[in-house]
């Protein structure tokens, strides 16, 4: 057997030096044979991905230029929208405002919902029910979006008049639930229905994470005398915290892509109001299914414009998202 | 019955907070039920009244608006090939990809590239990915609307999912069982087809059901992909197609009693669909698992 042995830069744990210095060891006995093809494989596979994103990334900008340029308004600060006219003037503005609300009060409703349901699941149902119990839960994913709109329209629309009113009532001295106007078809109701789409991706990776927690440590609390609280929080949450902070991205990326259900449920209104019980609200996603079907060649590429907007606003999401689990990962290996 | 030991009963007030979190925790999973409990019940309850041998082996050809009858074999048909398609573009490379990110990557730059690049992909929205295909594949390419032209939107949304996923579970694969394995003289790419892997298949087949479900559902990419057909179209590569989500959707907007049945009708088939994927994958992952023989 002919040993080969590789020098790689960059090493940059104790832990990874081991690992490396085991497969050379391995490389000795039993040789490398098809190595070679595997690695290709997965690397072509990584950049395939890269180049998927970068296509759609040139096509957006690219389509969106040409509308950009006709636009006789500001595109960030204008808040109506009219690019088939013939004076095409289109902005972002009230769009932009609806979609990052209505899925920030969205994720500010599952998050919670979706550990306490995760935890249930990992910690708290009696083990005979646990695995039917997180298919329950699979199977709140496995309904469509679509059926959430449907469902949203027939049922949560005229159900959601009476909350909305008594939170104007009591709370209205919050600007969020004031106003004069309380309808069905509101920001909040949407929101909620976003919550309700959203809460079982984050549940469900939640509960794989809290799953994963060792053994050991769960033991040793209880033995120290802790409550199952008491071990829930100081063993099974740091473990799983980047893991629910990822779900939770990966949650608000779904419920600001959102288009179907919201799109039945927004007013679909042009302004920029905070009072989530009116009748107002509308998203990028939703303007975008709204307003295909009678867009032009300008209308068609103000549409890819706003796309390219909600496309930004996801990227500086996601990117807040993984620096907070980077930060907390490097924190609970120094607390380990 | 003097107890001697050092041991002190828990307090009270630790005793109350573990009860009340707890409390919570079971409030939290029932408030869960109640959207999940509330759509099943409208969905069966309102679906049942079409969902007969006609529905399912009917399409939508000359059957207007007002009129009872039709089906959605058509949009079955459809929904079943744009999926299939884009598991089998987009399985594939999702998992190679998260194997090169977890075991080839070394954190190098590529893998930090790939790996950001993927949590963008996560956020783009579905109806962005339509526009992609439909500007690209249509346009451009001046392809015609197809179930494959939807297959496409479709794989470019379930690729991040799949990698995600399958990487978080790969991660959590213990160092060790891969140490042991080289000791063996086991090559890498061994390792990892019959070790790694197989610990890891639950979760990436949890992953991928979950990837397939969240498609399944799509409708805004099927909208600006497939087109909307009342017909049969059994070829995923020419001319338009129907999806259910589309179908569903399409019905909805209809006016009449007739054709929102038939949407009700659509949603519980979808349903069905959705839940039987689930069902055979959670199966596959429980039959090929070692953590069956581990508990």
């Amino acid at each position: 057997m002919v040993t080969t042995f590789r020098t790689k830069q960059g090493g940059q744990s104790i832990h990874q030096a081991v690992h490396r210095a085991a497969r050379r060891r391995a490389i000795g006995v039993g040789g490398t044979r098809g190595d070679g093809p595997f690695r290709f494989a997965v690397t072509g596979a990584g950049i395939a991905l890269l180049a998927t994103m970068g296509a759609i990334g040139v096509f957006l900008v690219s389509t969106a230029i040409p509308a950009l340029r006709a636009n006789a308004a500001n595109f960030l600060t204008e808040l109506t929208w009219r690019p088939n006219a013939a004076e095409p003037a289109f902005g972002i503005g009230a769009l932009a405002f609806g979609t990052v609300l209505s899925s920030f009060i969205a994720l500010v409703i599952a998050t919670p919902v979706a550990v306490g349901v995760a935890l249930f699941i990992s910690h708290y149902a009696p083990r005979r029910l646990a695995s039917a119990l997180g298919y329950l839960v699979d199977l709140l994913a496995a309904v469509p979006s679509v059926v959430y709109g449907l469902w949203g329209i027939a049922f949560l629309v005229p159900f959601m008049l009476g909350p909305s009113e008594f939170l104007n009532r009591h709370l209205g001295w919050i600007p969020l639930f004031g106003g004069d106007q309380v309808v069905g078809r509101s920001m909040l109701t949407a929101s909620v229905v976003l919550a309700i789409m959203i809460l079982p991706i984050i549940a469900a990776i939640s509960r794989e994470v809290f799953l994963q927690v060792p053994k050991a440590q769960e033991e040793a609390a209880l033995a120290l005398g802790a409550t199952r609280w008491e071990m829930i929080r100081m063993s099974v949450l740091p473990f799983g915290r980047p893991g629910v902070i990822s779900a939770a991205m990966l949650g608000l990326g779904r419920a600001m892509g959102e288009t179907i259900a919201v799109a039945l449920i927004f007013p679909a209104t042009f302004t920029i109001s905070l009072r989530v019980l009116g009748p107002s609200g509308n998203s990028i996603a939703a303007n975008i299914a709204n307003g295909f079907g009678e867009a032009t060649e300008i209308g068609r590429g103000a549409l890819v414009a706003s796309g390219l907007v909600l496309f930004l606003i996801t990227l500086l999401v996601n990117m807040a998202a993984r620096f907070v689990v980077a930060r907390r990962k490097e924190y609970a290996r120094a607390a380990a | 019955m003097i107890v001697q030991t050092g041991i002190q009963p828990i307090s009270v007030g630790r005793r109350a907070k573990d009860r009340i979190i707890q409390m919570l925790i079971f409030l939290a999973f029932a408030l869960a039920l109640i959207p999940l409990v509330s759509v099943l019940w409208m969905v069966v309850g309102n679906g049942m009244q079409r969902f007969d041998l006609e529905f399912l082996t009917h399409s939508m050809r000359d059957i207007g608006a007002r009129d009872v009858g039709g089906g959605a074999y058509h949009a079955i048909v459809g929904t079943l090939e744009q999926v299939l398609l884009a598991s089998l573009i987009a399985i594939p490379i999702g998992l190679l990809t998260a194997i090169y990110l977890v075991e080839y990557g070394n954190g190098g730059r590529l893998a930090r590239t790939i790996g950001f690049f993927v949590d963008v992909m996560t956020g783009v929205p579905s109806v962005v990915s339509g526009l992609f295909v439909l500007a690209f594949w249509i346009l451009v390419l001046g392809m015609p609307f197809s179930g494959f032209a939807g297959a496409l939107a479709l794989s470019i949304l379930m690729m991040p999912v799949v990698v995600r996923s399958a990487e978080e579970m790969l991660r959590l694969v213990p160092r060790e069982l891969r140490e042991a394995s080289y000791a063996l003289g086991v090559p890498q790419w061994r390792t990892i087809v019959k070790v790694v892997l197989p610990t890891a298949s639950t979760g990436i087949v949890t992953g991928v059901m979950l990837a397939v479900a969240r498609v399944a559902g799509e409708t805004a990419p099927l909208l600006l992909t497939v087109f909307f057909t009342d017909s049969i179209n059994n070829d995923p590569f020419q001319g338009p197609q129907m999806g259910l989500p589309l179908y569903v959707f399409d019905q909805a907007g209809r006016p009449t009693d007739s054709a929102i049945d038939r949407a009700w009708t659509g949603a519980l088939t979808l349903i069905l669909i959705v839940m039987l994927l689930n069902l055979v994958a959670r199966l596959i992952g429980w039959w090929r698992s070692p953590a069956r023989r581990r508990s």
